[in-house]
């Protein structure tokens, strides 16, 4: 079973300690990650979807190994990531990429588009030679959907939409076996939108084994590509299960009220679909509420929510909640 | 790896128009006249300093004693200084170490600024604490305090003013490309290559440097008249190039006594300092709007 | 009943380095009373200039409003001097308009007693005390809880919701006949965003104003707003009450935009269909359709005549297209 999963993410804690005075010293943590367990089969997409300060972006540079994890456990494809030192990580590095959500400011201005693509493999040494590297470089152009003629091109030259394409170029160059798809559409026109929706998909199904953790706040979208969903809420996840399950059975609160928040193009159905409004704010993540992070807002909250935090337990088929009162 | 369809090729091959960066920014740093005149002294201050040997009219070492402190005059367009030497000559001479001096200076004080703002803004915490700090100590001297001790300690001379400038510049350079490279590092290009697993040597030379440099050269090209200007003070002061040398501080300062009877001995290369330095301002004026399109109104 | 407010022919345009752009070409809309309508359009399309221009908010230079009439309480808006007296008290009192990023549109340095009461006074002539009280008033209505208490607070210590709130409440506070939203929830999480969108119609219901909510999201003004009007390349290219527009789009780029949104409540399995190319150059355009490069039913029509005006197909549904294509499928009436 373990040959099946390219991530397997355990307990993992990410804070990042406040510091006052001259000194530095620590007088708070901000929870951004506090405590989320998933895993991530090979060839599978696993949506991570939240409101901002949930932790989703976080958790995504964690994997990564950005940021250094406070505490628990992460493997990739069998190794242990979570304290490796740089070098040895450095060649696993390659079968790791990721996909940002700004197609501004994620590609250096100053290099070309195909120095940009390439880089990867001349940091990692996939290539002998220039003949190679000018092929490859072509190579991932064309399966993006790029012209080739517009490998000398810096990126001002190019539309949003293109410009995501050069990053998606980029994560591919080294085959890697997983994308972590940061909030990939969110900065593009509607119409641009389903371009890249669609290559991401494509791409997945064309190149087999390749997996995704596609990070948005867009439920619609990450209903439409994820095979499993997990939302979070306040640096926890709240509730794992398969997509569709997610929208037919939603069991968990939060998730309702996010489902029901979501505008559908429809107006007919917007008439008659019963909404959540939920009341008050996120609170902040250097002060979250004690228990159940979800509690204040929740309208079934009972007492002893506010003391436990709820774990996530397996409610049948896979599909697992927090929620105490479940 | 598996082989996509060509169509997609075909349907996003537009691209927007190229823009032709070079033209704008020739366009906008032309644009305004005293940029133009900048430049063009710029140009002269250059042709001179080369050309010295050949268009000044004298040898400016030569003295003549019977000829001191001459009024202008057809053969000594500028007049004499104390030692009948010809102050137009001298002038043009002393263009060649105004310039070394700027240039080299600054050369040394960007060269050694820059690389230590780039590894302090990378690494940050003590990194950054430690040169920070050493950078602070080195702007509590006043620069013409500074460059005296270095020239006490090393003895005067053009290559020891130079260094002594040089290393009393370092503060502004260091501590701009420090602010440049903190905010350029938190773009998700240099994410990115430390996502790919670059070297960090690699980012900062191949992504982070390079994005930091539009505003350090506005200021390379701004303070080449500070290190000229204070050259001319140090010269001024007595430090510098030593005598017979020609430096129009030196020589500011040889006329000083002599203001109202012959004050052309001062003002010609007072008047040499002062649009040397106006126009390097002029003309990092001029890069930095052509750099930045925003800071100007309307084009 | 004559239009609340009547814009015809509005044109805008910049001058920029590259060339003139025509940010608004030729724009033709109504609203009535007590009506909510959506401006629809993906950015560049010239809905938020249009609004500004509505205003006479556009910088001049490098913008200019070259052409139209805004006809508002029978007087034609454009007519007046920008930055005149018969503008300055239209702006904030009558129209009022609330922007995208509420932390660029409150003044940081000052508290937001400050910015409301300012506006209670100028406008409606309050004296100190009263505007304050009715500041206080204010901020409940739009649900900052504890508002007595966070009246005298500055913008940044309120969340980006509550700072929307804050926004909502300074466009309310003169009773103004439109409120215009420019992208008032895009900054925002989904659940701000409900929440915010329900206030405004409330708010909408209870002030007996009209709205303006321009957007990209389809589902927005799916949900509130009563007629649409699409927009692209600055031009109007369909217009219809909401249930013409989502049930029968006949405007390929309705259709295409329709097509390419994911559905939270339709089947997994289906593939996007995108609207292929890139958005427009607004630089120099063709004389032609706007939409020509992109559009799966384009006819030769299409290359050779000037671009199609708007037609009318029956009731208030109106396409400017000469093609007109029927969408197979699509969202189901009930």
């Amino acid at each position: 079973m373990k040959d099946d999963l390219v991530l397997d993410i355990r307990n993992l804690k990410m804070y990042f300690p406040v510091t006052r005075g001259l000194m530095r010293r620590k007088v708070a943590d901000v929870k951004a990650v506090d405590d989320v367990s998933f895993v991530v089969k090979r060839g599978e997409t696993l949506g991570l979807v939240g409101e901002s300060g949930c932790g989703k972006t976080t958790t995504g540079r964690c994997v990564l190994r950005l940021y250094q994890p406070t505490s628990g456990q992460m493997y990739f494809e069998g190794h242990d990531i979570s304290v490796m030192k740089e070098n040895k990580l450095r060649p696993l590095r390659r079968k790791m990429s990721l996909i940002f959500q700004d197609p501004y400011g994620s590609l250096d201005p100053r290099q070309t588009a195909g120095s940009i693509v390439g880089e990867p493999l001349v940091v990692h040494h996939m290539v002998n030679g220039k003949g190679e590297y000018d092929d490859r470089v072509e190579e991932l152009f064309r399966i993006v959907g790029l012209d080739p003629s517009m490998i000398d091109r810096v990126p001002h030259e190019f539309s949003g939409g293109q410009r995501q394409r050069i990053g998606v170029a980029r994560a591919l160059s080294c085959d890697p076996s997983l994308i972590i798809c940061d909030e990939p559409i969110s900065a593009l026109d509607v119409s641009i939108q389903a371009q890249i929706i669609n290559l991401l998909e494509e791409l997945q199904e064309g190149l087999g084994g390749l997996s995704y953790l596609f990070i948005a706040h867009d439920l619609s979208v990450v209903r439409h590509i994820s095979d499993r969903v997990a939302v979070m809420y306040l640096g926890r996840i709240v509730e794992i299960t398969d997509a569709d399950t997610l929208y037919t059975n939603p069991l968990h609160p939060y998730t309702k009220a996010l489902l029901s928040a979501v505008p559908i193009a429809d107006p007919f159905v917007e008439e008659t679909r019963e909404r959540v409004i939920l009341k008050g704010e996120v609170p902040s993540p250097l002060n979250p509420p004690s228990g159940c992070s979800f509690h204040p807002r929740c309208d079934f909250a009972k007492p002893e929510c506010s003391q436990t935090i709820p774990q996530l337990r397996d409610v049948g088929g896979g599909h697992q909640v927090a929620c105490l009162q479940i | 790896m598996a082989e996509r369809k060509e169509v997609a090729t075909r349907e996003f091959m537009e691209a927007p128009p190229r823009v032709n960066e070079l033209e704008r920014f020739i366009r906008v740093f032309f644009s305004r006249r005293v940029v133009i005149f900048g430049l063009v002294v710029l140009v002269i201050l250059l042709l001179t300093a080369i050309l010295a040997p050949w268009i000044a009219p004298y040898n400016p070492y030569k003295q003549d004693l019977d000829n001191v402190k001459g009024q202008p005059s057809v053969e000594h367009w500028l007049g004499t200084d104390t030692l009948g030497r010809d102050t137009l000559s001298r002038i043009i001479y002393g263009s060649r170490n105004s310039l070394i001096v700027g240039i080299v200076a600054i050369g040394v004080a960007s060269g050694i600024g820059m690389t230590l703002g780039l590894i302090a803004g990378y690494f940050g915490g003590w990194t950054y604490i430690i040169i920070m700090r050493l950078i602070d100590a080195l702007m509590a001297f006043p620069p013409i305090l500074l460059a005296l001790t270095i020239a006490a300690l090393l003895g005067g001379g053009l290559t020891n003013i130079v260094i002594a400038l040089g290393i009393s510049m370092i503060p502004p350079f260091c501590r701009l490309m420090c602010g440049q490279v903190v905010s350029v590092k938190e773009n998700d290009y240099v994410v990115a290559g430390r996502a790919l697993g670059a070297s960090p040597r690699r980012i900062m030379l191949r992504h982070v440097a390079p994005n930091c440099f539009p505003p350090l050269i506005v200021q390379m090209s701004l303070q080449i008249g500070g290190a000229i200007l204070a050259e001319a003070g140090l010269s001024f002061l007595g430090i510098g190039i030593d005598p017979p040398g020609a430096a129009w501080g030196a020589m500011v300062s040889e006329g000083y006594r002599y203001l109202l009877t012959v004050p052309i001995l001062s003002f010609a290369p007072g008047l040499a300092i002062m649009l040397v330095v106006f126009a390097f301002n002029m003309v990092g004026d001029g890069i930095r709007d052509a750099l930045d399109p925003r800071l100007r109104g309307t084009i | 009943m004559a239009a609340l407010l009547e814009v015809k022919n509005l044109e805008t345009r910049f001058y920029t380095e590259a060339g003139m752009v025509k940010a608004v070409d030729g724009v033709s809309y109504h609203l009535d009373e007590l009506e909510i309508i959506g401006l629809v359009g993906e950015s560049g399309c010239g809905k938020s200039v249009s609004q500004m221009s509505t205003m006479q908010l556009i910088p001049t230079p490098p913008g200019i409003i070259s052409g139209g009439e805004v006809i508002f309480e029978g007087r034609d808006l454009l007519r007046y001097p920008a930055n005149g007296p018969e503008m300055r008290s239209i702006r904030g009192a009558k129209i009022a308009m609330i922007f995208q990023e509420p932390m660029t549109s409150l003044n940081p340095v000052l508290p937001i007693c400050r910015q409301l009461t300012e506006m209670l006074e100028l406008h409606l002539g309050m004296d100190e005390e009263a505007s304050r009280k009715r500041a206080i008033e204010l901020l409940t209505l739009v649900g900052i809880p504890g508002a007595e208490g966070r009246v005298d607070d500055y913008p940044h210590q309120f969340s980006g919701g509550m700072r929307q709130r804050v926004m909502i409440a300074m466009a309310l506070s003169c009773n103004p006949r439109i409120m215009i939203a420019d992208e008032p929830t895009t900054a925002l999480d989904v659940t701000t965003q409900a929440q915010l969108l329900e206030l405004m119609k409330e708010m909408v219901d209870h002030f007996r104003a009209s709205l303006v909510i321009v957007t990209h999201n389809l589902g927005v003004v799916a949900r509130y707003a009563q007629r649409i009007y699409v927009m692209y390349a600055g031009r109007i290219v369909e217009s219809g009450t909401t249930k013409d527009i989502f049930s029968n789009p006949r405007h390929p780029y309705t259709i295409g935009l329709l097509s390419c949104v994911p559905r939270l409540d339709e089947e997994r399995g289906r593939k996007l269909v995108p609207i292929v190319g890139l958005p427009p150059n607004l630089i120099n355009m063709p004389q032609t359709c706007a939409f020509l490069p992109r559009c799966p039913y384009s006819i030769e029509r299409c290359k050779q005549e000037k671009w199609p005006p708007l037609e009318h197909l029956d009731g208030q549904h109106y396409a400017a297209c000469f093609v007109k294509p029927e969408k197979t499928g699509g969202s189901n009436e009930r």
